[in-house]
């Protein structure tokens, strides 16, 4: 694809924002954009402000400057409920499963935000209730089916391996049919193999379902080449932004982060 | 008396006798900094102290020689309670950690019970509560007592944390277990050390509080008042349960005097309650405690 | 296997045309259980079906109410009393003053104050959590016990300050004197609501509650409403804890006073779920039955064997030992209670047999 300004169809814009704890800067004046339906990588050694940068989106840390503009709406601040009720879907960069449940339970709870039955129609076992929790499985099953998750469906996830946890994360995501996915690691402490199948995970939810991925991700070769744009950070400022390819060119970048990794 | 006498009375009265509770939101501060452990069994083990002195001094043993025997049995419990139940439960969940000493305030009560029985002793310290009037305000001298040996034991133990290698070890435990691990640190020796020494500050505390109400079982429900002095001193901060424990003191002697004949009164078990919540909406991390972050 | 995947985008959730959910048939066990207390009647003397099985029903309801909070949404909370206590002083008080002697509306409205009362006390834990959750529930106990003991309008202006129902009516049955219709009353009271319990736990209400447990920030970020979740467990469980208490005062001990319903019983309801374990429904029945019967197996066995010879003092301290050990051998041997200990045990002989 051609730079072709007009022809953008932006779905997430982030314009200079900055995130300080305490007076540290973890985030100085970032801004970057995000393509409808593209992958979109954060790349950065550790403690860029990646993390960081996507618990802002979530609404879980509160920027003190910047603008966040999603789907054409402008925000100050985020609100987890509110951008989850917008669409977009998180995994986490140490899952955060809800660890006593079960795999289908974990995935289901994804659904939860959609819910529209009421505890005393569950109580008293009503059919519009039995009805819901019955098109929430269905639906879940879905998604653990497209993950390859079948298998472990009704194990406790907290015993599962962790490449398994790390697709049931993806599987919670996915299930609430979001916009956007933002990914924080979804390889990290992967062999490749599992690797290789993440990414096809990954291209597939891109390609197939038409949902726009936000990806943080160490493994370079990974980055470059599931990403249409790659935005590199260092310490909290942007260094690049661009196509992987011109990105992998730039000599600054080549310096501060990818001479590092062979 | 004038409404400003009144006032000044109940006021310093309530202060002093916050003191008190300070006294024994100490001892937990001490164990929940070093290991996480809110230790409800602290109540229990001020009655079982309290109770071992009382029952030896009936039994004719000089006063010296009684409070030795007491310091030696509660250190020697306090370390067996950390070997045989808060070690084997370290790295499990905070309320895990509080629930065992929930089940352990029930061994001990009924131990301390069972043997030395359950009626109410007096103790007697030889302080004599005279009243010492200070213009038209009445001060108790007992509370004036109490207030010196909570102050003292407040600057030993800020002595002991600042200038002593275990003190300085205990603070490194509490600021980051794992790193003071990593330079040599014992933790388990750290733990024995903060339960033997809150052992001794619930001696010092179930003694006072002996004193003033009688030895009883209800010496154990104290734990229950220390309770919003922690919430609004926070669990970390040995000064903040100082000056949490002087707040409840003051605001719950006030409250009696001026809102208890309105609501019939007895407000003052639950009084300190409301005002820990009325603090919790303000600091929801307590006065002095550290705001804890979930990362995700 | 990724053919669904065109699917997927289709249908947000509800429109699918879903299949009854595959109802899970309750366990033998389960089955076996229902069965004896609804056909103990015919078989268990009085002492059993009134000083045994009725209490252990009514406090494992008790342990369903603590266990939603506790267990499932993951809230300390030492105030079960207080909730119980609301129960029963506000079914009373609605057929004392409100003229209701219709059994059932005047329990349903009991449960109702205890929901309210829930409420109120649950709305600061959307700002705070862990022990700080727990003091409002300790507030809740005293604040409660206070309020219904100083003010005589609550028990009536009764001479000394204790409730007991007016006569009611239950259909054309005699719930007043009719022991074997209070036993069913309790018993079928405690079943259907379990069932309920059951229910709600199996929904996306119970997953949120176990979601802001395990998880709390993810919880919110995949659009869980951590506080309102939060307050309906609250809310809920006082509900049961209001019921358990009402049927407590008035179809177990027929006059109450607020020290039926003191720390002690908190205490209690809270040994009977750690006991049982935590987020088990089957669990509070174990627990419930296991708290209650200690105590008499402990005097018995004493009595057998030591003759009437040691003093009830030093028994009942016993017992103190022996719960308090037992808590802590638990929590370190099997975190999650007697339930999980016969469920691996069961795996265990079932195991051995194949």
């Amino acid at each position: 694809m051609t730079a072709g300004a007009s022809s953008k169809d932006i779905l997430l814009a982030v314009s200079h924002v900055s995130l300080s704890f305490g007076g540290a800067k973890a985030i100085n004046s970032f801004s970057f954009e995000v393509e409808r339906r593209s992958i979109c990588s954060l790349i950065g050694p550790n403690g860029a402000g990646k993390s960081s940068m996507l618990n802002i989106l979530n609404g879980v840390y509160v920027p003190q400057e910047g603008l966040i503009t999603y789907n054409g709406t402008t925000f100050e601040r985020m609100e987890p409920l509110k951008v989850a009720a917008m669409g977009v879907a998180r995994m986490f960069q140490n899952n955060a499963l809800f660890g006593k449940m079960t795999v289908l339970e974990n995935v289901m709870a994804g659904l939860s935000r959609k819910a529209k039955t009421t505890v005393i129609e569950h109580a008293l076992g009503l059919p519009r209730a039995r009805q819901e929790s019955a098109s929430f499985e269905l639906k879940s099953d879905q998604a653990i089916d497209f993950l390859d998750l079948n298998p472990y469906r009704d194990l406790v996830v907290e015993a599962l391996p962790y490449g398994i946890q790390k697709r049931v994360g993806l599987a919670r995501a996915l299930v609430s049919d979001p916009e956007m996915i933002l990914m924080d690691e979804p390889m990290a402490g992967m062999n490749k193999e599992e690797k290789q199948e993440m990414s096809g995970f990954i291209l597939d939810i891109n390609k197939k379902l038409g949902i726009t991925i936000i990806l943080i991700e160490h493994d370079i070769s990974v980055v470059m080449s599931l990403s249409d744009r790659v935005v590199v950070l260092d310490y909290g400022r942007k260094l690049a932004d661009g196509r992987p390819e011109d990105v992998a060119k730039n000599p600054e970048v080549i310096s501060a982060y990818l001479g590092t990794v062979h | 008396m004038g409404f400003m006498a009144l006032f000044l009375e109940t006021l310093i009265g309530g202060v002093l006798a916050g003191t008190m509770y300070s006294l024994v939101a100490i001892g937990f501060v001490l164990i929940f900094k070093a290991s996480g452990v809110f230790n409800y069994a602290q109540g229990a083990m001020l009655l079982f102290s309290a109770l071992l002195f009382v029952t030896l001094l009936k039994l004719g043993w000089p006063i010296p020689l009684a409070l030795f025997a007491t310091m030696v049995v509660t250190v020697i419990g306090a370390l067996a309670i950390e070997r045989i139940v808060l070690r084997p439960l370290a790295n499990r969940s905070t309320m895990t950690l509080f629930l065992a000493t929930l089940g352990l305030s029930f061994v001990i009560e009924g131990l301390a019970q069972g043997i030395m029985g359950t009626e109410v002793h007096a103790l007697n310290l030889g302080v004599e509560d005279l009243p010492i009037f200070w213009g038209d305000i009445l001060i108790s001298q007992f509370d004036l007592y109490a207030a010196g040996v909570a102050i003292t034991l407040t600057l030993l133990l800020a002595l002991f944390f600042n200038k002593t290698r275990i003190g300085v070890s205990l603070r490194a435990v509490a600021d980051d277990a794992g790193a003071a691990q990593s330079i040599g640190i014992n933790l388990n020796f750290i733990w024995q050390v903060v339960w033997a020494v809150s052992a001794l500050v619930g001696l010092v505390a179930g003694l006072a509080w002996g004193a003033r109400q009688g030895v009883s079982f209800n010496l154990s429900l104290v734990v229950l008042k220390a309770l919003p002095v922690l919430i609004i001193g926070g669990f970390t901060s040995i000064g903040g349960a100082i000056i949490a424990g002087v707040i409840v003191g003051a605001a719950e002697a006030l409250a009696e005097t001026y809102l208890g004949p309105i609501v019939g009164g007895g407000i003052q078990f639950w009084f300190a309650y409301f005002l820990a919540l009325i603090f919790l909406f303000i600091r929801p991390t307590g006065l002095f405690g550290d705001a804890e972050i979930e990362r995700v | 296997m990724k053919t669904n995947a065109g699917q997927m985008t289709v249908e947000t959730s509800l429109q699918i045309n879903a299949k009854p959910q595959t109802r899970k048939l309750p366990s033998a066990s389960t089955i076996a259980f229902v069965i004896l207390v609804l056909t103990a009647p015919l078989f268990a003397s009085h002492y059993w079906l009134m000083a045994i099985i009725t209490p252990v029903m009514i406090l494992s309801l008790a342990g369903i109410g603590l266990n939603i909070k506790t267990g499932y949404a993951g809230m300390v909370s030492v105030g079960a009393g207080a909730f119980m206590a609301v129960g029963a002083y506000g079914m009373f008080n609605f057929a004392a003053h409100g003229g209701i002697t219709n059994f059932p509306l005047a329990l349903l409205l009991g449960g109702i104050s205890a929901a309210i009362a829930g409420y109120l006390f649950g709305l600061p834990s959307s700002r705070i959590k862990g022990f700080y959750v727990m003091v409002t529930t300790l507030a809740a106990q005293f604040f409660v016990e206070w309020l219904f003991t100083k003010n005589a309008y609550f028990y009536n202006y009764g001479s000394v300050p204790t409730i007991t129902l007016p006569p009611m009516t239950l259909f054309d049955l005699d719930i007043n004197g009719n022991n074997t219709i209070r036993y069913y009353v309790v018993v079928i009271i405690v079943l259907l609501m379990t069932l309920a319990a059951k229910n709600i736990i199996h929904s996306h209400v119970g997953r949120n509650w176990m979601a802001i447990r395990d998880m709390n920030t993810a919880a919110g970020v995949i659009g869980i409403d951590s506080a309102r979740y939060k307050r309906l467990a609250f809310t809920i469980g006082s509900f049961y804890l209001g019921i358990a208490g009402a049927l407590w005062a008035f179809l177990f001990l027929g006059t109450a006073s607020t020290l039926s319903f003191d720390i002690n019983r908190s205490f209690q309801v809270l040994f009977i779920i750690i006991i049982g374990g935590l987020s088990s429904i089957r669990g509070n029945f174990i627990g419930a039955a296991f708290i209650l019967l200690l105590p008499i197996l402990i005097d018995y066995m004493v009595k057998a064997t030591l003759g009437s010879a040691l003093n009830p003092g030093f028994l009942s301290n016993m017992n103190k030992v022996i719960f308090g050990s037992l808590i802590i051998i638990l929590l370190i041997k099997e975190p999650e209670g007697f339930d999980k200990m016969l469920r691996n045990l069961t795996g265990y002989i079932k195991r051995r047999k194949s």
